[in-house]
């Protein structure tokens, strides 16, 4: 269940949000999200979250792609419509294949890009017009904010957050 | 510092014995007599089902000729000439056989030498963060580079001197005189000027060899970073001389096997081939050094790094084989397909075979972050690379030199068993020359906590 009471810590410098990252962590506080203005490398897996599969549907999207470029200049090419060009063969897809490589590569691209970027998209729940879920508009510009959960425990808690760098320390009753 | 242990040593040369005796024994049973190859001829030809139609229609042609004798007279003649052209131009190709195999071996290791050298001054160029501590493997495999590259050009030379032009038909004057596409480049294709052209390139690339190495080992106990910076400055140059050295090499030592041929990418091309190999010798050296106990400091980070080289540079290489074969798949020229031809014809497998080793194996095998991490994969994926690229290699020379009388037999064997021996002996060797880290290189500490 997720907590009713969250403490929302902000800070100023991405360096000092890794540090408090990792004391936070060591220190079994639950960190429920870190809103930040720019990807920040290694924060994933100091937060400990799990190794991301995007690469995975990203290889998927390819062999997709690559199918698709293969199938699609074999009905135009050499099926539906044969031409003639350069005095290349258009009765056989293989003997012609060499001419469809290009398209094979750039459609395997194409879509091992496009699918993937929209798969982010969809996962991170992001789509046009969704109301921004980000709590504090400062994380847009120049701000961190991690959300730590609070059970009972919240001057503790305010007393470490405090000792790690952050700025502002608000607490926040999500309950409605 | 690093001791070249007596095992490897001796390994070494064996290697080196092995491969001498092999070597002595393809040029020794290469020399075939006019009437054996016209026997081994008729016995394959017996074996091939469509050589009986042919040999069939060629006796009844020479009946009609005696039939109708005077006037045909001349078309005997001519037809008598055919065959014994055709058995000397077998016996020809049976005697360039060993040659070809030295080259190909030959080429192929000074190829990773001169690879490693590039990568190397693209390291200090370009002030890599992560790769100094591995320099000392990579200065030592460029020792190899200055013997190597000089076999090579000894090679090419005795096969037009002491040889019967095995290997450059165009250093033979007999074909110059009766081949106008020749006569046409002979200002550029001509003894002299390949051996003056090979010494400028060995000379500078030996030279750069010798100043970063100098500067390197000068760097480990100076009090400041002039050292580094001078080997900053002779890196940047270098690679402006490198790549078009480079490319004229490729054009010399490779591409005027086939005279007649030519095609503007060829340098890359070889180059790409002698990048992904150079790199790939790097991790291969650099586990086995750590699996021995030396390069403490190397981790799976740094290995992360050198792999993802080896997966780019595959793409690299196929990227350029398959431009410059389609692009005169396409246009189809005469004088430049029939290169493609004749691969096609008589080096299916080889040459096929060599776009799976090269680009299908390692794009699935090295796809993968976490198998870039693990020694052994990379290990696997790196002797496949180094294979694909000595085949890639053969069929440069092959089909120009041999034609199809090609096998992968005791001669070229041999020949990469006495230069792999002669490889490794000169590789470790200089790897005891200096210590494995370099003190105090100013990237030193950023490289050894480099972090993936």
């Amino acid at each position: 269940m997720e907590a009713s009471k969250v403490i929302h810590a902000i800070y100023t410098d991405d360096d000092i949000l890794m540090s408090a990252v990792k004391k936070v962590k060591a220190e079994r506080h639950h960190i429920e999200e870190i809103y930040t203005p720019f990807p920040v490398h290694g924060l994933d897996k100091a937060m400990g979250l799990a190794p991301t599969r995007i690469a995975i549907t990203s290889f998927m999207y390819g062999l997709v792609g690559l199918t698709v470029a293969i199938v699609m200049m074999n009905y135009i090419m050499i099926d539906d419509w044969p031409q003639n060009i350069g005095g290349k063969p258009s009765f056989s897809y293989l003997e012609n294949m060499p001419a469809f490589v290009p398209i094979m590569f750039e459609l395997t691209v194409f879509f091992a890009a496009h699918l993937m970027v929209i798969t982010f998209y969809l996962r991170s729940k992001m789509w046009p017009f969704k109301k921004a879920e980000n709590p504090d508009p400062r994380t847009t510009d120049d701000h961190f904010l991690m959300e730590v959960a609070v059970h009972g425990n919240e001057k503790d808690l305010t007393d470490l957050l405090k000792k790690t760098g952050a700025v502002e320390i608000n607490l926040i009753d999500k309950a409605h | 510092m690093y001791t070249f242990s007596n095992k490897l040593k001796t390994f070494s040369i064996i290697l080196m014995v092995l491969g001498l005796l092999g070597v002595g024994y393809g040029f020794m049973t290469s020399h075939k007599s006019f009437e054996e190859v016209e026997h081994l001829l008729a016995t394959e030809e017996a074996h091939h089902g469509g050589g009986h139609a042919e040999e069939a229609a060629h006796s009844e042609s020479s009946k009609d000729a005696h039939a109708a004798q005077d006037d045909h007279g001349q078309e005997i003649h001519a037809e008598g000439n055919a065959h014994q052209e055709h058995v000397e131009h077998v016996q020809h190709q049976i005697a360039n056989r060993p040659w070809a195999a030295i080259y190909v071996a030959a080429f192929f290791f000074m190829m990773i030498a001169l690879g490693v050298l590039a990568f190397y001054a693209i390291q200090i160029a370009s002030q890599a963060g992560w790769s100094p501590v591995l320099f000392r493997v990579m200065e030592a495999i460029t020792a190899y580079l200055l013997p190597g590259a000089l076999i090579v050009v000894i090679i090419a030379v005795a096969s037009g001197t002491i040889g019967h032009y095995n290997l450059f038909i165009w250093m033979d004057p007999d074909v110059v005189a009766h081949d106008k596409l020749i006569q046409g480049k002979a200002g550029w294709l001509n003894l002299t000027g390949f051996v003056i052209r090979a010494l400028i390139f060995i000379g500078g690339w030996s030279f750069y060899r010798y100043i970063s190495r100098k500067y390197s080992i000068a760097q480990d106990t100076a009090e400041d970073n002039s050292n580094f910076k001078k080997a900053f400055r002779w890196s940047a140059g270098f690679l402006v001389f490198f790549i078009y050295t480079e490319s004229m090499m490729s054009w010399d030592w490779i591409m005027s096997v086939d005279p007649h041929w030519f095609s503007t990418l060829f340098g890359w091309y070889v180059f790409a081939s002698m990048f992904v190999s150079g790199i790939t010798v790097i991790a291969l050296m650099s586990i086995y050094l750590k699996s021995r106990g030396y390069l403490e400091f190397v981790n799976e980070n740094h290995l992360h790094d050198v792999a993802k080289f080896m997966f780019a540079m595959s793409i690299f290489w196929t990227y350029l084989w398959f431009s410059q074969f389609m692009l005169i798949w396409y246009s189809n020229i005469p004088e430049e397909v029939t290169y493609f031809v004749s691969r096609f014809n008589d080096y299916k497998l080889p040459f096929l075979g060599m776009v799976v080793l090269n680009f299908v194996f390692p794009i699935l095998m090295l796809m993968n972050a976490d198998y870039k991490r693990i020694p052994w994969f990379v290990v696997l994926t790196g002797l496949v690379i180094l294979l694909g690229h000595y085949i890639d290699i053969f069929n440069m020379i092959m089909p120009a030199t041999v034609g199809d009388r090609w096998f992968i037999g005791i001669p070229e064997i041999s020949s990469i068993l006495l230069f792999a021996g002669l490889f490794i002996f000169v590789v470790f060797t200089a790897l005891t020359k200096a210590p494995l880290l370099v003190k105090r290189y100013p990237f030193k500490k950023e490289s050894e906590e480099f972090h993936y």
